[in-house]
């Protein structure tokens, strides 16, 4: 059973199933393990950014692709819906109207990059979604009437996911089960069914094709491959599952705006959680997305710990500032793709094999 | 035998600029606005052009270049700061003696960085593309941190030296003096590059490896080298145009290098990867139509070089002087 639903690819390692299984557990769990307002939030963000961090190493891990336009998609996810929440009348309706035009417009634009810059080199390929992802943030900036520019769009969700809506009298565990926690499932069980979706696509024959494409391309080619097309079809599934994993993280922040989807530092973060966590392995994601945004959650204070113990000294207090803990996740994102290309995982993977 | 010259980008260049001379109509306006699309132009010339030439000789794409122009910015304010009262002169030469040590400095710490960065960073990915990308990117994110520590995160004012700021009126038309200045710096550098590519034997060598690097190797030379010196050189340019670009907008932020990398790799897209000439030809495309299309239609004006981009690739996919690769 636990085999079907992995699609048959297993942790291959104690450690790592266990760690597996404890993060499901947590966020399965988190409305009643953790409570207040912060974790939840934390809880949300790791499940909508393990969607992301997966969709993202679909192209990046399985297909060999390096896209900067990933945030493109997240944002065209966050913006439908809160255009369509915003416009039309509030109600599940809207939400559908909204994700469905994402996701078409996802689909049509990573088409035609696709088409049009898949061809060529690798290179060639992270200029162009580089250039295309941020025209398209300016272009979320600048037509302020339809995106509300920097402000960004804050929008009304349907009566059951607001905080005020109460789902039982009474609280169950001593938790309030009200609007949150409901938005807070919506997120955690759309993440963990696609997350799913997405492990069967990378253990199909069509997911292998992805891997001889990485591994060789010319000689997938050679075997009757035509590799344009896995290779755009690839690029439009990470696109589509990253518009509907920002259709989920607007839902969950009630906002859409530039700086929560459409920033490069978030395809930054993105790159730092596939790298980290593992290319290649969709567990990776899994890993990555939760150490990172625990991280950027929780590492600040105990740097701030840090910095204070070492006033006086020069240079480095400044150098474990709070605000710089991009600083050190960076040359940890360095070392790990010299030293460990395969991330968290790979390592964990490789220790079990000896 | 001497190589056949493609005339038909330079004679776009004069098309455009003469079509964006029709539509403005008023010829003082159209001077202002190319001499800024020169100057923009040309600025950008100095920092893609070491890009370019790093990926044809190697095809090493760095995605950190930004850094070298953002250092380059940040020493010049540094520099600037310890010469303000030279700066603030009202006499040229006394301006001179503040405005040379900062692109002085600039260039030897983007230089020496350069090394640096190429020894640590570059050298363990050669031929791995894919990590090449990522290792960049990360390397990219540390630099910018670290310019962080250094300076802080505050946007830091650059001023321009004082005989540099406002402009000359000749007739009606306004010219400003330091986009003058920029495009004598800009030309400066492009001549002396093509002396050096066309003129001397490491530029011979440079040029053959962009070609055909193997048959150079076969030949003795010690590519990795000639592709050391091309990338210190390539970085020393970048940091010289980050010093001038931080005084043409007269302010630095920490994103001045990431935000200058997409209008690079389009400059480098459209002029042809690999191709020095293409790049000339490609910023003055870019800086020209950005400024005539913001003047013409400010609400286009941010697609324009995407647009551009794209019609230019559409025309010719590998770009305006496609460098042919054995």
């Amino acid at each position: 059973m636990i085999t079907t639903l992995l699609s048959g690819d297993q942790p291959r390692s104690r450690i790592l199933a266990c760690t597996l299984m404890a993060i499901f557990l947590a966020l399965a769990l988190a409305p009643f393990l953790f409570p207040g307002t912060r974790p939840l939030d934390v809880a949300a963000k790791v499940c909508v950014f393990i969607l992301l961090v997966a969709s993202y190493d679909l192209l990046l891990g399985y297909t060999g692709i390096v896209s900067f336009a990933h945030t493109m998609f997240f944002g065209i996810g966050g913006y439908g819906i809160a255009i369509a929440l915003s416009r039309l009348e509030v109600g599940w309706s809207a939400i559908a109207v909204g994700a469905a035009a994402a996701v078409l417009l996802s689909l049509a634009l990573s088409f035609l990059i696709g088409l049009f810059s898949l061809r060529v080199k690798a290179i060639f390929f992270a200029m162009i979604t580089l250039a295309v992802a941020s025209f398209f943030a300016i272009l979320a900036s600048q037509l302020s009437n339809v995106t509300g520019g920097e402000d960004g769009i804050t929008f009304k969700v349907p009566e059951i996911l607001r905080p005020a809506y109460r789902l039982l009298e009474e609280p169950l565990l001593g938790v309030t089960v009200g609007g949150r926690l409901v938005t807070y499932y919506l997120v955690f069980g759309t993440s963990l069914l696609l997350f799913l979706a997405l492990l069967r696509v990378v253990n199909s024959p069509f997911g292998r094709v992805l891997l001889a494409i990485r591994e060789n391309d010319f000689r997938a080619e050679a075997l009757g491959y035509r590799t344009v097309i896995y290779r755009t079809i690839a690029n439009c599934l990470g696109a589509v599952v990253a518009a509907i994993a920002g259709a989920l993280y607007a839902l969950w922040l009630r906002y859409t705006g530039p700086n929560t989807t459409l920033d490069f530092a978030i395809m930054i973060d993105i790159l730092l959680m596939v790298v980290i966590g593992g290319m290649g392995t969709m567990y990776g994601a899994v890993i990555g997305a939760t150490i990172f945004v625990v991280a950027q959650n929780y590492l600040q204070e105990a740097m701030k710990a840090v910095s204070g113990a070492m006033k006086g000294l020069p240079l480095l207090p400044d150098l474990f500032h709070p605000d710089r803990w991009l600083l050190w996740l960076g040359v940890l994102f360095v070392l790990s793709v010299y030293y460990f290309p395969h991330g968290i995982v790979g390592q964990l993977r490789a220790r079990m094999k000896k | 035998m001497k190589p056949r010259v493609d005339w038909i980008p330079p004679a776009l260049l004069l098309a455009i600029a003469l079509a964006a001379l029709a539509m403005i109509g008023n010829p003082s306006t159209w001077v202002t606005l190319t001499v800024a699309g020169l100057a923009m132009g040309l600025l950008i010339f100095i920092m893609s052009s070491g890009l370019t030439l790093v990926f044809g000789l190697m095809d090493v794409m760095n995605f950190a270049h930004g850094l070298f122009i953002a250092v380059g910015a940040y020493v010049a304010v540094s520099v600037m700061k310890l010469f303000s009262a030279s700066a603030g002169s009202e006499s040229f030469l006394v301006n001179l003696g503040a405005l040379l040590p900062a692109m002085l400095a600039a260039v030897v710490v983007a230089a020496l960085l350069g090394l640096a960065f190429e020894r640590i960073i570059i050298k363990p990915v050669y031929g791995q593309h894919l990590k090449q990308i990522l290792i960049t990117t990360g390397g990219m994110i540390v630099a910018e941190q670290l310019i962080h520590v250094l300076w802080g995160p505050d946007l830091l004012p650059l001023a321009r030296p004082s005989t540099l700021r406002g402009s000359f009126l000749v007739g009606d038309m306004a010219i400003e003096k330091f986009r003058l200045s920029a495009v004598v710096i800009g030309l400066v550098v492009f001549a002396a590059m093509v002396l050096v590519l066309n003129r001397t034997k490491i530029g011979l060598l440079i040029r053959a490896g962009v070609e055909n690097k193997e048959m150079v190797e076969a030949m003795g030379y010690r590519i990795r080298r000639l592709f050391v010196a091309v990338f210190v050189a390539g970085s020393a340019l970048a940091g010289l145009g980050g010093a001038l670009w931080g005084m043409y907008q007269e302010s630095v932020t920490v994103h001045i290098g990431a935000q200058m990398m997409v209008l690079i790799f389009i400059v480098i897209i459209i002029g042809g990867l690999g191709s020095v000439g293409g790049c000339f030809a490609g910023a003055i495309l870019v800086g020209l139509v950005a400024n005539y299309v913001g003047y013409l239609s400010p609400k286009i004006a941010l697609g324009s070089n995407i647009l551009l981009m794209v019609m230019v690739l559409l025309w010719r996919p590998q770009g305006l002087y496609p460098v042919s690769k054995q």
